[in-house]
């Protein structure tokens, strides 16, 4: 009998809920989002040998199912919405008495579960005995020892599943005496609620009684708009002012809250069910394990930081080195591509949009693939040991004072804390935040740092400039990007991103050894997520940069008047060129013909561009730009470096009609800058500034729009940077100039 | 035998925890995490400025912020020797 049926695996964090999930489902998932939330939604589909297809829906981990997190108000949704026939909810065997707070409130809620013990093996090394059948019989439900990571269990845990399944059993909330002050509201609000129909389509009446003296606030706002929808507001209000009064009583004769009260009869329910002799410990229970002795040296006052320098670095140095080779073969695929391109098709806009717009699109695209997947692939060691919740606990109380995380310190390396990484991966590495507003301030500020495709561009003004002391210059930059990334992140945090600091409470996980198959399931599923997402959208704005810097073309009179110089330069060579040029070996009038020439198309270049769309913006721009010293060709460079930083070399380089420059070497525009008198060191300073913190590229705007789940943040982000640098670089040029260093 | 708070206990120490006086979303959290009247917890270590603080709970390891330990109030027994 073939049937199919949808399940739900639940848990706390560090449960061991994603290797089950890896373990059941294998390659068969799928990575999406819940509507509306950045918080993963992943699926996958199970084949019992019964022959029953189980579709698994792996809900985020969670401690608890008040609406405190997006994580915990998407799990509690889903299964109040989409119904599953079983949760699965999975608990560590050694944690037990903490896993099982969850288990309780998905009794309370009353859907069909199974506990899954798992780690059992780990806790039996511990001297740790848990007596399964007797938890079972006490908490009403299937419990099955497994150990996820050997697959030790899974099978029975699977078959009973599907029988509780097939049962297709009702939903049986299970009731928790919470003493006389709670229990009494509760009945008196039950009452109410089912008296008018108070949101009972969609939740149990005690389970709504309970939430709101839980105070909780989608439950809560819920209610409101219900009562203004159905006439009902005189039932929110004594709902919530039934909370107040209750409140208000346990605090006058206990100095406590209805939902401390609410916890600690849950936890008092746990452990008068454990203590019962469900849990045998053979071994002191405080004994130090392998992991607490590891951190003895980890998190240590002197080791600890040496130790977390060291493995950031390698986790910085992994992602950038070892990405080099297979970034390397991208490129020269694509530049394969566009040199057959190149050598195939007749000139024209076809042409350059397959060229400029399609190949370096995708190619930008691809280009960042293999940073990404070493990147994801370094974090998911570090996640996966469990040594990312060190580095959070180790750098808390630095990033603390500018309302960041611990964790944010690893968004802001990858991103270019120390010179030359990448904003993407930077920015994707704050999905291990998480608290949100602290997210949002890492995500925000990292593209300020030095990335390695500002490099070239800082290096070249450096090296102009600043030749005498170019590695103090350098590291000076890398202090000011931190200092600003810091400072602004604390400025985001007192206006849009105010609020109260997230509770830092987190669990220190026992070290683990990570697994192959997680670490690549792990990995893929970022990539492509990349991939899919990222890359249309990418491709797309590298298509419609292009054609701003392409279009409106020269009209056909300045198009003519270059090809005439053209004709003009070639009818005074004829009898030269004619002529065999080559006398002993020595190429006389060749190079002179090429470099004049040459000449000719780099002024077009020049003009072309000055026309264009992106021109003609820099242009405009000018009279605000000057305040900072910038004039229009910097101007344009600029506008080119939104596609990526680097391209600034080689705009700036048509800008100069310099025709083509490198963007490494750069040697023709670091004399032409040098010789111009219209730069100077000041100058200089000034667009360095610039170009350190103004709009993030359009590859690291598409990640923030992606991460932080709106437009609105990646608009947000290109704006205020390009503000706060105009406001940086405009105030240093004019400062200069005030003091005479304007040369 | 005395009511210290979390903050004020050394590395070590073990205690259990008496009261705690918040609401909100720190006091859930809190809670939920186990720390609860009646839990047994044990000064595991402190990150090297000192803050935040880890804490053995229920045979795990939890970690809160000095601010936060602030509003816990913990049952300790006389000291003994330090470490283990």
């Amino acid at each position: 009998m073939t049937k199919s049926f949808k399940i739900a695996l639940a848990g706390n964090p560090n449960a061991g809920k994603t290797t089950l999930f890896n373990r059941l489902t294998g390659a068969r998932q799928h990575v999406g989002n819940y509507p509306g939330v950045t918080v993963e939604k992943k699926e996958g589909i199970y084949n019992s040998p019964s022959g029953a297809r189980i579709n698994i829906v792996d809900l985020p981990g969670t401690y608890s199912l008040t609406a405190y997190s997006v994580e915990e108000v998407v799990a509690r949704d889903f299964l109040i919405h989409d119904k599953p026939r079983v949760v699965v909810d999975i608990t560590d065997a050694s944690n037990l008495e903490r896993h099982l707070y969850l288990t309780c409130q998905f009794l309370e809620m009353g859907v069909p579960v199974v506990i899954a013990v798992n780690m059992i093996d780990v806790a039996r090394d511990r001297g740790i005995t848990i007596e399964v059948k007797k938890l079972a019989e006490m908490l009403n439900v299937p419990v099955v020892p497994i150990s996820a990571r050997s697959g030790e269990g899974v099978d029975e845990l699977m078959r009973v599943v599907e029988d509780v399944a097939r049962a297709d059993l009702a939903w049986n909330p299970v009731y928790i005496a919470y003493g006389e002050d709670i229990d009494g509201a509760i009945l008196e609000m039950e009452e109410r609620i089912a008296a008018s129909s108070f949101l009972t389509e969609l939740y149990s009446s005690r389970w709504l009684a309970l939430k709101y003296l839980e105070n909780d606030e989608q439950i809560v706002e819920k209610g409101r708009s219900f009562a203004a929808e159905h006439n009902l507001a005189e039932v929110a209000e004594y709902l919530e002012g039934k909370v107040e009064a209750v409140g208000k009583h346990l605090f006058a004769t206990m100095e406590t809250y209805p939902e401390a009260i609410v916890a600690d009869h849950r936890y008092g329910y746990i452990k008068s069910i454990l203590r019962q002799g469900v849990i045998t410990h053979t071994y002191d229970e405080d004994r130090l394990y392998t992991s607490d002795r590891i951190d003895r040296v980890v998190t240590s006052r002197v080791f600890g930081p040496v130790i977390m320098l060291a493995v950031l670095l390698g986790l910085y140095h992994f992602t950038f080195t070892y990405s080099e080779l297979p970034a390397g073969w991208l490129q020269s695929l694509f530049e394969m591509m566009s040199g057959f391109l190149d050598r195939t098709m007749a000139d024209g806009h076809l042409k350059s949009l397959l060229i400029s717009g399609i190949i370096d699109g995708v190619g930008g695209v691809m280009g960042f693939v293999p940073i990404i997947m070493f990147m994801f692939f370094g974090i998911a060691i570090l996640e996966d040991s469990g040594y990312l919740a060190r580095v959070a606990f180790m750098m808390d109380r630095i990033f603390r004072i500018f309302g960041l995380h611990g964790s944010s310190v690893m968004a802001y390396i990858l991103s270019g804390g120390i010179a030359g990484g990448c904003a993407v991966p930077g920015v994707m590495a704050t999905r291990t935040l998480r608290s949100p507003r602290e997210r949002m301030a890492t995500l925000l500020t990292a593209p300020f740092m030095n990335c390695g495709a500002k490099l070239p561009v800082l290096a070249l003004m450096i090296g102009t400039f600043f030749s005498n002391n170019r590695a103090q210059v350098m590291f000076m930059l890398t202090l000011l990007a931190w200092a600003v990334a810091l400072i602004v992140a604390k400025f985001l945090r007192i206006t849009v991103l105010k609020g109260e600091p997230t509770p830092f409470v987190m669990e220190l996980p026992p070290y683990r050894l990570p697994t192959f198959r997680g670490l690549m399931i792990h990995t893929w599923e970022k990539t492509w997520q990349y991939i899919r997402k990222a890359g249309t959208v990418i491709l797309g704005a590298s298509i419609l940069i292009w054609a701003t810097m392409t279009f409106p073309g020269l009209p056909d009179a300045q198009k003519a008047a270059f090809e005439n110089q053209r004709h003009e330069v070639l009818a005074n060579y004829t009898d030269m060129t004619t002529k065999p040029i080559v006398e002993a070996g020595k190429d006389t009038y060749a190079p002179e013909l090429t470099a004049k020439l040459a000449k000719i198309d780099a002024a077009q270049a020049e003009q072309a561009l000055l026309h264009s769309l992106a021109g003609r913006l820099g242009s405009a721009l000018e009279s605000i730009s000057r305040l900072a010293g910038f004039d229009w060709r910097t101007n344009i460079a600029l506008v080119g470096g939104f596609a990526a930083k680097e391209i600034i070399i080689s705009t700036m380089g048509t800008a100069y009609s310099l025709g083509v420059v490198d963007p490494v070497e750069g040697d023709s525009l670091s004399k032409t800058l040098a010789a111009d008198p219209g730069w100077n060191k000041l100058k200089a300073f000034s667009l360095i500034l610039f170009i350190m913190f103004y709009s993030p590229c359009f590859v690291t705007v598409v990640c923030i729009i992606k991460e932080a789940g709106s437009w609105k943040w990646g608009g947000f982000s290109m704006v205020f940077n390009t503000v706060f640098a105009m406001l940086v670089a405009t105030v240093v040029y004019q400062l200069g100039r005030v003091m005479g260093l304007g040369g | 035998m005395g009511r210290i708070m979390l903050r004020d206990m050394e590395r070590g120490q073990s205690g259990t925890i008496a009261s705690i006086k918040v609401a909100g979303e720190l006091g859930r959290r809190i809670r939920e995490m186990g720390l609860v009247p009646g839990t047994s917890i044990k000064i595991q270590g402190r990150a090297p400025l000192y803050d935040p603080v880890a804490l053995r709970v229920m045979g795990g390891t939890l970690t809160l912020r000095n601010n936060e330990a602030d509003y816990i109030e913990v049952e300790v027994e006389d000291r003994q020797d330090k470490d283990e």
